[in-house]
């Protein structure tokens, strides 16, 4: 493998998943490095620094202390700073230079811990894996260590509305443009309630009660870790997927498809719009129509499209779920982690959904961009569009998946309810 | 806490008064926060100032996201590649070849050939111990019609040795190889950021004494660029630019002159008079803008009364040099935002400790200054007069107001011409609000951004 990145941007790395998954949790994150990584997330991947005061700060690493091993700095540090602001937990955050020398983060959280009383936690992040790996950790971190216990009883869906959690939420998949609010929106109009949301708009207190759910919507790879943590202790079933309403986008793609863009009349309206999309574009084979992006997302987005009778593959350059039910409609998914697999499967596409840095690969002509904070940092941040909205399959979905629980039960681990 | 600062020295806390400040360092270098003013420069930006080079960064994705993100932000993405440095590449030991092969693939698809390719080498690099000889003797072998000049994104280093900014300036010029000739009618203006002033009354002296005055933001080809190998005199404005005056005099032999960047009256004339020694020509009159700058510190101190002032380093290389002409000239300074005394500062320092003790100084990356913003922003302004008047982005950040002054790097302003159009400026920003967060978070002051 190359390696390269000759013409696109780079998504976001590990350490700043993890800071962007902390974010609203009322922690201190510190990320163990030289100088400039706190910038760089601050500048560019986190929409919420110059509005929500959140606690994130660099260590400032230099080489004689790499050199020399010296974590009491760290440590020393660490203990004062957190001493005196007493949050609610510490994330110790690695990065590049000390994934050189091993520095033994779970052991620096255990100290940092046993002397302040506060729960610490130490991540084996490096800088070289992406941000969705980092988010999933920190998620899994959060719901093994707070998510401890269910609070309630009783009741069960049916009776009440469905709680659900939300997991692997964060601005760098979601933007600042209202998706996670439609989410919740969604959940309500469809009789469900949102019990928590890893991680925003929900705090320390909400996330706590993640175990109370009756089931787990994982919307992006970053939820994985907190959803299977869930399973495994409470028996909180989760499906993945995103309710999409992609009737913006297949409007931009019959646009490019130039078959008969502007024509609004039909049988039915819009609907009967969407079937000539499906007729003359791509449900035929005649169009190939490619999502990049991440794994969720993407497979939400491009099943929305197919109910919209639009076909289209998805390409992921990220961390990738390896579970079958993640890709329930059988979306073509390919897995192209080097820009060299993306040029590949991207030449002989006729449109090309992605974030507008993809443009020097795709070319402009056949873009309809979809910027990802995750890729383009603020570059777009209020250009991303809100998709939320009908997602009937979803919904679809969680009830069956619900109804095969019912069916199941008593889980394994599952605490029986009086 | 004067006797932690004093028996101590720097201090864990995020604020004190000026009269407690240890120099050079007044602050405890510990745990870093990081504001959203993003006016400085980093390495990537000024590497950019190149005419007709390309840039390839080795790093992690850590790493790249600053970077790369700077480069498209700048418009400049076509300019830029990067080479993703993996787990692998560590545990196998195949950096090199990781190199060796990214570069011929990024200059196989990139859509023009650089004159330059500037790559960019990490402190990963450095604890590696990667064979920095082979693989650029490999390269250069492997693409003999470009010029590779090694750059480093070197963090963990810059307590170490020269900083990263110092060794990005110095290895700009490493691509100056010989001097064919000496233009005794050239003199360099090398270092700086920014461009000069087209006011900057260094300008038209060094004209009317038959000097063509030059910098790299005059070069459009790369050859051009090169070719200021051959002036005169390098001047450089500012400290970081002293490793690479002082390389271009040991490799080329190449006279500097530092023409520092400071604010008080009587050391621009003698900066002028020694510059004046140097070239063998009349040491200028300048009397006259003096007047002029006495003038215009008057009038900003009639415009804006006692309103508070807040000046932090992102200003100037010389801020506390800034802050005592402003005390001079009756203006209320009552706060400085800077982490480190400069050596070029120290006399003015010592002096503002015994005139104005009550001056704060606010570090800027302490953890406590994470909160800074939070709290003057819940303070009240009045309707028509502002409560503190900023000159600086992380002072306006930092104090949460609108009448603040837009200029980092220096603002290309230098001599009388910088007093004079910084107290311009206060005023305007007095009568003026701006929008300070659209503002302060484009990357780079001067620089073009998409935002």
């Amino acid at each position: 493998m190359k390696q390269t990145f000759a013409l696109i941007s780079t998504y976001s790395s590990d350490q700043f998943g993890i800071c962007s998954a902390l974010y609203e949790l009322g922690g201190m994150s510190i990320i163990h490095d030289a100088s400039g990584c706190n910038s760089t997330y601050t500048t560019h991947d986190e929409p919420r620094w110059y509005d929500m005061d959140s606690m994130v700060y660099i260590s400032a690493l230099s080489r004689n202390e790499t050199i020399l091993g010296r974590d009491s700095k760290l440590i020393e540090d660490i203990l004062d700073t957190a001493g005196k602001y007493r949050p609610k937990f510490v994330a110790i955050v690695g990065a590049p230079v000390p994934y050189m020398i091993g520095t033994d983060y779970k052991a620096i959280a255990k100290l940092v811990e046993d002397k302040l009383g506060i729960p610490s936690f130490g991540f084996d992040s490096n800088g070289m894996q992406y941000y969705t790996r980092g988010m999933r950790d920190a998620f899994k971190a959060i719901a093994e260590r707070f998510a401890t216990e269910r609070t309630i009883s009783g009741s069960k869906p049916g009776e009440r509305p469905v709680r659900v959690n939300l997991l692997g939420v964060t601005p760098l998949d979601f933007g600042m443009t209202g998706a996670v609010g439609s989410l919740k929106k969604w959940l309500v109009d469809h009789g469900m309630v949102c019990n928590s949301c890893f991680a925003m708009g929900s705090d320390l207190t909400e996330i706590a009660k993640a175990p109370d759910a009756d089931i787990s919507l994982v919307v992006s790879y970053g939820g994985t870790g907190a959803a299977k943590v869930l399973k495994e202790k409470f028996g909180v079933p989760y499906v993945y997927g995103i309710p999409m309403d992609a009737s913006v986008i297949a409007e931009k793609i019959r646009e490019r498809a130039g078959d008969g863009a502007g024509e609004k009349t039909g049988a039915g309206g819009s609907a009967g719009m969407t079937e000539k999309i499906g007729e003359n574009s791509s449900a035929d084979g005649s169009k190939d129509i490619v999502i990049i992006g991440e794994q969720v997302y993407s497979l939400s987005l491009a099943e929305a499209l197919k109910d919209l009778g639009i076909k289209a593959r998805v390409l992921c350059q990220l961390d990738r779920v390896r579970d079958s039910k993640v890709n329930e409609e059988k979306i073509e998914f390919i897995y192209t982690p080097e820009e060299d697999d993306v040029i590949r499967e991207t030449k002989e596409a006729d449109l090309v959904i992605a974030d507008p840095l993809y443009g020097p690969i795709c070319g402009a002509g056949k873009l309809i961009e979809l910027p990802h904070m995750a890729f383009s940092g603020r570059m777009f941040e209020n250009d991303i569009p809100n998709l939320i909205g009908d997602g009937e399959q979803i919904y679809n979905r969680i009830m069956k998946e619900l109804k095969k629980t019912d069916e199941q039960k008593p889980a394994p681990g599952f605490a029986s309810e009086t | 806490m004067l006797k932690h600062v004093l028996e101590n020295g720097p201090a864990r806390v995020g604020s004190m008064k000026i009269s407690e400040a240890h120099y050079p360092q007044p602050f405890y270098m510990g745990l870093e926060y990081s504001t959203p003013a993003r006016g400085m420069w980093n390495i990537a930006q000024t590497g950019f100032l190149m005419p007709q080079t390309h840039q390839i960064f080795v790093c992690a994705y850590g790493c790249l996201r600053g970077v790369v993100l700077t480069a498209a932000e700048m418009n400049s993405l076509d300019r830029f590649s990067a080479i993703s440095i993996r787990e692998n590449d560590i545990i196998n030991g195949t950096i090199e070849n990781l190199m060796i092969n990214g570069v011929s693939d990024v200059l196989n698809k990139i859509s023009y050939k650089p004159r330059c390719v500037q790559i960019f080498i990490t402190c990963q690099h450095f604890f590696l111990s990667y064979d920095h000889k082979s693989v650029f003797d490999r390269i250069r072998k492997e693409h003999p019609d470009i010029e590779f000049l090694d750059c480093y994104m070197i963090p963990a280093m810059r307590k170490s040795g020269i900083s990263p900014d110092q060794r990005m300036r110095r290895q700009m010029t490493r691509v100056w190889k010989e001097r064919t000739r000496c233009d005794s009618n050239k003199i360099n203006l090398i270092g700086s950021n920014l461009p000069l002033s087209e006011t900057a009354e260094i300008r038209g002296w060094l004209r009317e004494n038959g000097y063509e005055l030059k910098s790299i933001h005059d070069c459009l080809t790369f050859d051009e660029y090169t070719d200021m190998a051959n002036a005169a005199l390098n001047i450089y404005c500012e400290p970081v630019s002293k490793a690479q005056a002082d390389d271009l005099k040991k490799r080329l032999d190449m006279d500097s002159f530092y023409f520092t960047n400071s604010f008080d009256p009587d050391e621009i004339d003698d900066t002028y008079a020694r510059l004046a020694e140097r070239l063998s020509v009349p040491t200028p009159d300048f009397s006259q803008l003096r007047s002029k700058a006495e003038e215009t510190l008057g009038r900003l101190k009639s415009v804006i009364g006692d309103t508070p002032v807040a000046i932090d380093y992102t200003l100037t290389t010389r801020i506390i040099s800034f802050a005592k002409m402003l005390v001079d000239h009756g203006i209320n300074v009552s706060s400085i935002c800077t982490d480190v005394i400069s050596a070029d500062d120290k006399a003015a320092f010592e002096e503002l400790q015994k005139r104005c003790p009550d001056i704060d100084i606010l570090a800027t990356n302490q953890p406590e200054s994470r909160f800074f913003a939070g709290e003057h922003e819940k303070a009240e302004h009045g309707e028509n007069a502002p409560k503190v008047l900023a000159v600086g982005q992380k002072a306006a950040y930092f104090f949460a107001t609108d009448h603040f002054v837009n200029v980092a790097e220096g603002g290309g302003f230098l001599g009388y011409d910088g007093i004079i159009g910084l107290a311009e400026l206060m005023i305007d920003a007095f009568k003026n609000k701006k929008d300070r967060r659209k503002l302060i978070r484009i990357k780079g002051f001067g620089c073009e951004s998409c935002l």
